[in-house]
């Protein structure tokens, strides 16, 4: 457990960076840091693995104040991950992954063999070890550099930032893999980002940063769409807030129809989709969906929306029924095959009604 | 062809003026003067690197001294201090700690500070990060800065022999006062191939010391990298420096 207390970081002769910081981040959970540029929500991360030193305020790891570490070892018992990868382009992969057990007095083939099995945690082919960091991709950098962070299992984990600089759909493998890293890991997890849907996507709990300083909010990420503290927070979380908000609410109540479907075979549809009136599900022999055939047209296939598979969120049913051409959200089941499919109404039927019930609990 | 034939001449390949002899004492003089001109500036330069205090004052007393005429301080220095073998090199020295300083500055504080930022918060000491991280990733450009100063103290290490003492510089001097010009210009032709020569070795030990990861050309030259099938595209050079 992290403890913040009356932390104020203030650089010569200007505002604080960081205010009288007092907050306590939970073990074994992710807490995000959020807020807009100038904020110090990276200077508050870098005060714990004393990268930055505070001006005044005790900074407290499992009890112990981190000033009574000397800086070099207590950086080594956490991982540090950074929005540059920062890995050295010196050294392999498979060094740079070993670099904190070497520093930390592991023989040279004991750390490497660590190595080699982080390599495959963070879900790179154990061939890229043997590769310089200037010849991976900027998301295969930013595997390597988790990788290395990992390397010592420090039971906790600095990110600043680590997905900034990464095309949005890298991005999300990420946040995934991050995600289900987690499952099996437990570890404690700080991690800043300025990107609120970053936030609410990975924390377990966020803290909202207000320029000057300040601790705006800290909460869970569903408090913090639903409930926004002050205006501050409000404006920072900003648009489609209530769209958002979705993504932490099930789907379970809503209904799945059958729909009618065409099985699609040679390249060609297995029936006559003219003369009939309702859109029809174009699907592949193990009944995949492929697209839509529109009513009384001939058989030009239409892409289909966003798939949907129950147990997955209001947001997820929602923007399903919405990006779907027919108006009628696709639900798969674990396979990829065809359940039937969700309608747009009925969704927001359930999202009324979920909304009725928090109202009737305050 | 009279200098070709001077050079062939096996008369001058013998004796205590012979070109052996000279080579080795020209060797000697420049290999002394680099010495004790590293010992000096390749720890500041480490440091200033590293730290990036005294930048601006290693700058302009490196500024100043390069405008020093060579051979003005060379016979200053041996006036002050008599003809002996020490008065000239440490006037050499003097000439040579410049672009050494520099080279190794420049090298330092050429590594990207992301990476230096990364080794620190990773939890290396202060020293780790200047050995370890800082040195290997900087050579490239600190041997830039090596090479160039030991290019000009072969060269000028010449002028010694005005003093006199030896070295291949005596062939020059000689040559001058004895309206000997096939000897002065074997002796330019020794000095400029000592000079390549020198450098193409210093070449030699760059390719070796330098990490694969740093060099330019990774995806045809690496092995694993050309074994692998999805290659990331060859990056662009990582450091200034040469080919």
């Amino acid at each position: 457990m992290i403890e913040f207390q009356s932390v104020t970081k203030q650089y010569q002769g200007g505002q604080p960076a960081v205010d009288q910081l007092t907050m306590s981040i939970d073990r074994g959970s992710i807490t995000v840091f959020v807020g807009p540029s100038g904020c110090g929500k990276t200077t508050s991360l870098r005060m714990i693995n004393r990268m930055v030193e505070p001006t005044s305020g005790v900074i407290t790891v499992d009890g112990r104040d981190v000033t009574s570490v000397p800086a070099a070892e207590l950086r080594r018992s956490m991982g540090y991950v950074m929005q540059s990868s920062g890995l050295m382009p010196h050294r392999s992969v498979l060094d740079n992954i070993a670099t904190v057990p070497r520093l930390n007095g592991v023989s040279k083939a004991e750390a490497r063999k660590r190595a080699t099995e982080l390599l495959d945690v963070v879900g790179l082919a154990s061939a890229l070890g043997k590769r310089y960091p200037s010849q991976l991709s900027g998301g295969q950098q930013q595997r390597v550099g988790v990788a290395r962070a990992l390397a010592a299992d420090p039971p906790v984990l600095l990110m600043d930032e680590p997905f900034s600089a990464v095309d949005p759909v890298v991005r999300d493998e990420l946040q995934q893999e991050l995600l289900r890293l987690q499952k099996d890991l437990a570890k404690t997890i700080v991690f800043v980002t300025h990107d609120i849907d970053e936030a609410t996507v990975l924390g377990d709990k966020v803290a909202v940063f207000a320029v000057g300083g300040r601790l705006a909010q800290y909460a869970t990420p569903e408090e913090i769409l639903r409930a926004p503290a002050n205006d501050f927070v409000a404006s920072f979380v900003g648009r489609d807030r209530g769209f958002r908000h979705l993504g932490f609410t099930t789907s379970d109540a809503v209904s799945i129809h059958p729909v009618p479907t065409l099985v699609m075979s040679a390249g060609q549809f297995a029936g006559d989709p003219a003369g009939v009136t309702d859109w029809q599900l174009v699907v592949d022999a193990d009944l995949r969906p492929l697209g839509w055939a529109r009513p009384g047209t001939d058989s030009e296939l239409i892409p289909g929306g966003s798939l949907f598979r129950p147990g997955e969120t209001l947001r997820r049913a929602l923007d399903s029924a919405l990006s779907s051409p027919s108006g009628q959200g696709v639900a798969v089941d674990g396979d990829g095959k065809v359940l039937g499919t969700i309608r747009a109404q009925e969704v927001l039927g359930v999202i009324e009604e979920a909304r009725q019930v928090r109202q009737a609990a305050l | 062809m009279d200098t070709l034939a001077w050079i062939a001449d096996p008369l001058h390949w013998t004796g205590s003026s012979g070109i052996p002899v000279r080579l080795l004492e020209h060797l000697q003089y420049s290999g002394l003067v680099l010495v004790i001109a590293a010992a000096i500036a390749v720890p500041a330069g480490l440091y200033i690197g590293h730290t990036g205090r005294g930048r601006v004052v290693a700058v302009a007393v490196a500024g100043a001294l390069r405008a020093l005429p060579t051979l003005g301080l060379l016979v200053l220095f041996a006036l002050l201090a008599g003809s002996s073998l020490m008065p000239p090199v440490w006037a050499l020295v003097i000439l040579t700690v410049p672009p050494l300083l520099a080279g190794t500055y420049a090298g330092i504080s050429s590594v990207d500070r992301a990476v230096v930022d990364a080794a620190r918060a990773m939890g290396m000491t202060e020293l780790q990060i200047l050995f370890r991280v800082e040195l290997p990733n900087g050579l490239q450009v600190m041997f830039g800065g090596v090479r160039t100063a030991v290019l000009q103290v072969i060269a000028t290490v010449s002028v010694v022999a005005y003093l006199p003492l030896g070295g291949l510089g005596r062939y020059l001097f000689d040559g001058l006062a004895l309206q000997d010009f096939p000897r002065m210009l074997a002796g330019s032709l020794l000095i400029a191939g000592l000079a390549i020569v020198v450098d193409l070795i210093l070449a030699a030990v760059q390719r070796v010391l330098l990490s694969p990861g740093l060099k330019t050309d990774l995806r045809g030259g690496q092995k694993a990298a050309a074994d692998l099938p999805a290659a990331a595209p060859a990056p662009a050079a990582v450091q200034g420096g040469t080919p």
